[in-house]
């Protein structure tokens, strides 16, 4: 049936060298954990990509029952770990993928440090992924004050106060962060979402298209 | 291979296996998310409190009079208050009769004699839709099917009114 329908598209647009090229490659020796267990340092940036998965998918859930606005925003978080069937497990895979993918994209980050896989030619890729990184802490941020209760509203007024001193130009972005000179309030909390749901998940996917596409460009580095 | 046809073959095992698991992983990832999505069709529909509308029973006539009362609105964590109207009438059984006011044809709101012209009617001014008293839709006129139905009762004198219901399902 599956195999029916794929060869009917495939008759049609051949997409078979398509995928061969998305998906169908030779895992080096040297990347293989069955030859050296020791390569298993190779998976951190696939599971950092599994989890972004989990992270997309859970927040497209959470959407449907958030809202953005200081009446009430913590009022629908409450209602949806409370009241929702499955709300607590969908937004405990959230919170707790927040912090395994930044503890991933770190591993992931030592790894091609210590390999010095950052190398010529692969500069590039380096760079990309250090994009990537603070587009992560971004979406760790200001997902932080979504839940509008005292932690996130402390820690956002915190990290607005950080970001205040930065030299000459930190007060406007604060402002800019905040909506508000003084008052961390409405603006900045449709702001945050704003930025935590289309900004920075814009930035993020072709970031990591670039990323990939680099990886498949150039090949994984070589062994040590 | 070719003499033990039936057996698996180890390429074939370990795709079993590993789509096997993948699949179990895709669905403990999926499943809770698909779950909270779905909740609102799964909830047990509420009965729907029958509420005091704040008229005593010996104040309807058999000319029907319009009720406007509010209902307490639990809308998933916004509550408010909501405002119901209904026309009411005594029929010829000395019944309780209360009508939704709702047009069946495109939602507007009828009246009782709410045109000159069409005396003992209810009228819908959008579209010129009429009903007969006891709520049926007047033929060559746009609705196609009578006024809904409140759910109704009478306690201590006083009206209760729950929710409106189409004909024939109430």
């Amino acid at each position: 049936m599956l195999q029916k329908l794929y060869d009917w598209i495939d008759d049609r647009i051949d997409i078979t060298p398509l995928w061969r090229d998305i998906a169908d490659h030779e895992v080096p020796e040297h990347v293989n954990p069955a030859h050296h267990f020791s390569a298993f340092v190779y998976c951190f940036g696939g599971l950092t990509f599994f989890v972004t998965v989990i992270q997309i998918l859970s927040g497209m859930f959470l959407t449907m029952y958030y809202v953005p606005d200081i009446e009430n925003a913590w009022k629908s978080v409450y209602y949806l770990q409370t009241e929702v069937a499955h709300g607590q497990i969908v937004r405990g895979m959230h919170h707790w993928g927040a912090s395994v993918v930044i503890v991933m994209i770190f591993l992931h980050t030592l790894r091609v440090f210590f390999q010095g896989a950052y190398k010529k030619p692969r500069e590039l890729n380096w760079m990309v992924g250090v994009l990537l990184f603070f587009c992560m802490l971004g979406l760790g941020f200001t997902g932080y004050l979504l839940p509008w209760d005292n932690k996130a509203y402390f820690a956002t007024q915190v990290g607005l106060e950080i970001a205040e001193q930065v030299p000459f130009i930190g007060e406007q972005i604060k402002i800019l962060l905040a909506g508000d000179a003084h008052i961390v309030g409405a603006q900045t909390l449709t702001r945050f979402f704003a930025i935590h749901v289309f900004f920075l998940p814009a930035a993020l996917f072709g970031l990591m298209a670039v990323h990939f596409l680099l990886i498949r460009k150039q090949g994984i580095s070589g062994p040590l | 291979m070719s003499e033990k046809k039936q057996q698996v073959s180890r390429r074939q095992f370990l795709n079993y296996t590993l789509t096997g698991v993948g699949g179990f992983m895709a669905a403990g990832m999926l499943v809770p998310m698909l779950r909270m999505a779905v909740d609102p069709v799964l909830q047990e529909s509420s009965a729907g409190d029958l509420v005091n509308v704040g008229l005593a029973v010996e104040d309807i006539t058999t000319e029907p009079q319009r009720v406007d009362w509010k209902i307490d609105q639990v809308d998933a964590w916004y509550e408010s208050k909501v405002g119901k109207s209904a026309w009411v009438y005594k029929n010829d059984n000395d019944e309780v009769v209360a009508l939704s006011p709702i047009c069946k044809h495109l939602g507007c709101v009828v009246s009782w004699e709410g045109s000159e012209d069409y005396p003992d009617q209810f009228y819908c001014p959008c579209h010129g839709g009429r009903y007969h008293k006891d709520g049926q839709n007047i033929p060559g006129t746009p609705p196609t099917a009578a006024l809904d139905v409140y759910e109704s009762k009478v306690e201590n004198g006083m009206l209760y009114l729950g929710r409106a219901h189409p004909r024939g399902e109430a």
